[in-house]
């Protein structure tokens, strides 16, 4: 190859040896580019929309520059409090009530010696990854309905009132955290096997000459197998920590419970699209408020598990 | 392979009481797992198959009781279903191709190390994970494009997954060995050439990764269908059943075609009849073929936690 030779020459000669050489790699890439731009990037740009009393008529670039007043009545709205207060209660607790359950559940898995069990268990708890946000959500309100809700048909065999799940603020977060483990927990457990399959079966041979039992081989041996994998996760899911999925809360809220659900990204996507007349420029300021504070959030987490870990993203 | 088995057998071999427990112990974990996991989707499906009184008596527990059809019948009869069947089906088909022609297209230049300006391609990819403009500067692009309310706002803003092309270049960059493309090259093969008769022929299980990937994600999804579209004609399947199971709004046309001369309480008992058919009706084609492409699915998440 010409390559080393190449890096004593000239830059303009350089790009164009490359580009002759290369040339119709750069084709191939440039349709996904071209898409990257327009879908990726252009919003980006779009995003100083935030800063602009918006008109569809001047677009975008020729709306009137008024600076961070949307972000001065969003953080002084009674409603900033509330939103990012749910926004970080629902990642909060579904990172702590759902983060160790894949763990456990791959290392009982791998445990498992009976091979047509261990199959059958993992076809069955990878499937409701499959199930779309809309079934899932349909299917919550079903089982939990007063009426016809098969939970509710169990508390009634015991003798107590049925509890209208769905219009009590109290039990959204529960409802949508305990509904998420259920649904993925066994797809995210593929990603912890994969870690458990790479230990070495010799480890395990000489653990058990040692005399370590089953207890202290998961304690030991696979933990510490796990770990590089589950740092990372948890580095991104403390990153994302303000990014709550829109789909699943705006499908399980409703008015009666709206005081807990009530999330940033549903919220924008009420005042800037739902709303009457459309507040774009608002919707964008919180919206553009939320990227933002993830972006930081994950670079800094990042860096603090680089610190204080071998383990980061980058 | 063997050797995990023989290694299963000695552990069992040497098992000490305490292990015994352990290990019963960690069977009923998992078991309880598989239990959790099944029974919502029996109940479901046993009550799709039961009759109206029995759902609304609240007889169903575990098997259907009284065997019937009416709430298929119902869901069968209604225009919508296929409508968003159709619609699902053009999104499912068109989109899943747009999305698999664009990643390979990404993924093989990316995946050359020789290729100058590479790693500046990848921070703009990857950037995108970590940073976007969000919902409504995108939704004033489609309107700016005029792709609102028609197909292409369901297929162009998703046309490519970063995360598909990152596991797609990991793997050219592992499995399509560098000596075939010095080969290739030697015979006066085209890059062109080189990635339509090598690196697809040969990358076969990446490609239905992916194509199982997005196919599911377009088949699922609800969320550019619910912002972009306005027209009824135009519903994915997801958007109806958002109507039928979330909104509780079920068209009369749906219950009319019964014979049975329904009561009040009959008709309450159909709409809950209905959702239970329906959900059935939407989930089955992708848990019909789920256990038969498990196998790529994980291995697509692995290849995607092997850091490239």
């Amino acid at each position: 190859m010409a390559a080393p030779l190449a890096g004593r020459r000239p830059l303009a000669v350089r790009v164009r040896k490359t580009l002759a050489h290369n040339w119709q790699l750069y084709v191939l890439v440039a349709l996904p580019l071209v898409y990257l731009v327009i879908f990726h990037y252009f919003p980006m740009y779009g995003a100083q929309l935030a800063f602009k009393k918006y008109r569809a008529a001047l677009g975008i670039w020729g709306s009137e520059w008024i600076g961070f007043d949307h972000f001065i009545a969003f953080f002084r709205s009674f409603q900033f409090q509330r939103i990012v207060r749910n926004t970080i209660s629902i990642s909060a607790y579904s990172l702590v009530a759902g983060f160790p359950v894949p763990i456990i559940l791959a290392i009982a898995l791998n445990n498992s010696q009976t091979r047509s069990f261990k199959k059958t268990v993992q076809l069955v708890t990878y499937a409701p990854h499959f199930i779309s946000t809309v079934v899932m959500c349909g299917m919550i309100i079903q089982f939990l309905s007063p009426s016809v809700g098969i939970v509710n048909k169990f508390i009634a065999a015991f003798g107590l009132q049925p509890v209208g799940f769905m219009g009590r603020p109290e039990w959204f977060q529960t409802i949508y955290v305990f509904s998420g483990i259920w649904q993925q927990a066994g797809y995210a457990s593929i990603i912890f096997l994969a870690a458990l399959a790479s230990v070495s079966s010799e480890l395990h041979e000489a653990a058990i000459v040692d005399g370590a039992g089953m207890l202290q081989r998961n304690w030991h041996i696979d933990l510490p197998a796990i770990m590089p994998t589950a740092i990372i996760l948890l580095i991104l899911n403390v990153g994302n920590l303000m990014s709550v999925g829109f789909e699943k809360v705006f499908l399980l809220q409703n008015t009666m419970n709206l005081e807990t659900s009530e999330v940033i990204q549903t919220f924008v996507y009420k005042r800037g699209i739902a709303w009457q007349p459309p507040n774009f420029s608002y919707a964008a300021a919180v919206g553009l408020f939320n990227s933002v504070v993830n972006l930081v959030m994950l670079v800094a987490v990042n860096a603090l598990a680089r610190r204080v870990s071998d383990t980061s993203l980058w | 392979m063997m050797a995990d088995a023989q290694l299963g057998e000695r552990r069992s071999i040497r098992m000490s009481r305490g292990d015994r427990v352990y290990s019963l112990f960690n069977h009923l974990f998992l078991a309880f797992a598989l239990l959790i996991v099944l029974y919502p989707l029996v109940y479901i499906i046993s009550s799709s198959f039961s009759s109206v009184k029995a759902v609304l008596s609240g007889h169903v527990w575990l098997w259907p009781v009284d065997l019937s059809l009416d709430g298929y019948r119902a869901v069968i009869n209604y225009s919508k279903t296929w409508i968003g069947y159709a619609n699902t089906l053009v999104y499912t088909v068109v989109g899943t191709g747009i999305n698999v022609v664009l990643t390979i297209l990404a993924a093989y230049p990316l995946s050359r190390r020789d290729m100058a300006g590479r790693g500046f391609i990848m921070f703009l990819m990857t950037f995108t994970l970590l940073f976007h403009g969000g919902l409504i500067p995108t939704y004033v692009l489609i309107q700016k494009l005029g792709i609102m309310n028609t197909r292409w706002a369901m297929l162009l803003p998703t046309a490519l997954g970063v995360w598909n092309v990152i596991i797609t270049r990991t793997y050219y960059q592992s499995y399509v060995p560098s000596e075939l493309l010095e080969a290739a090259k030697i015979d006066g093969a085209s890059d062109f050439s080189f990635v339509w008769r090598v690196v697809i022929p040969l990358s076969g299980a990446i490609t239905a990764v992916n194509v199982l990937f997005y196919a599911v994600g377009h088949w699922n999804s609800y969320f550019p269908a619910l912002l972009y579209l306005h027209d009824q004609n135009l519903f994915p399947l997801q958007l109806f059943l958002r109507q039928v199971l979330i909104i509780n709004d079920i068209d009369a046309d749906m219950m009319h075609d019964l014979d049975t001369a329904l009561i009040d309480e009959g008709r309450l008992g159909l709409m809950e009849l209905i959702k239970f058919a329906i959900i059935i009706v939407a989930s089955v084609p992708v848990l019909c073929i789920y256990p038969f492409v498990q196998k790529h699915f994980i291995k697509g998440v692995m290849i995607g936690s092997l850091k490239g």
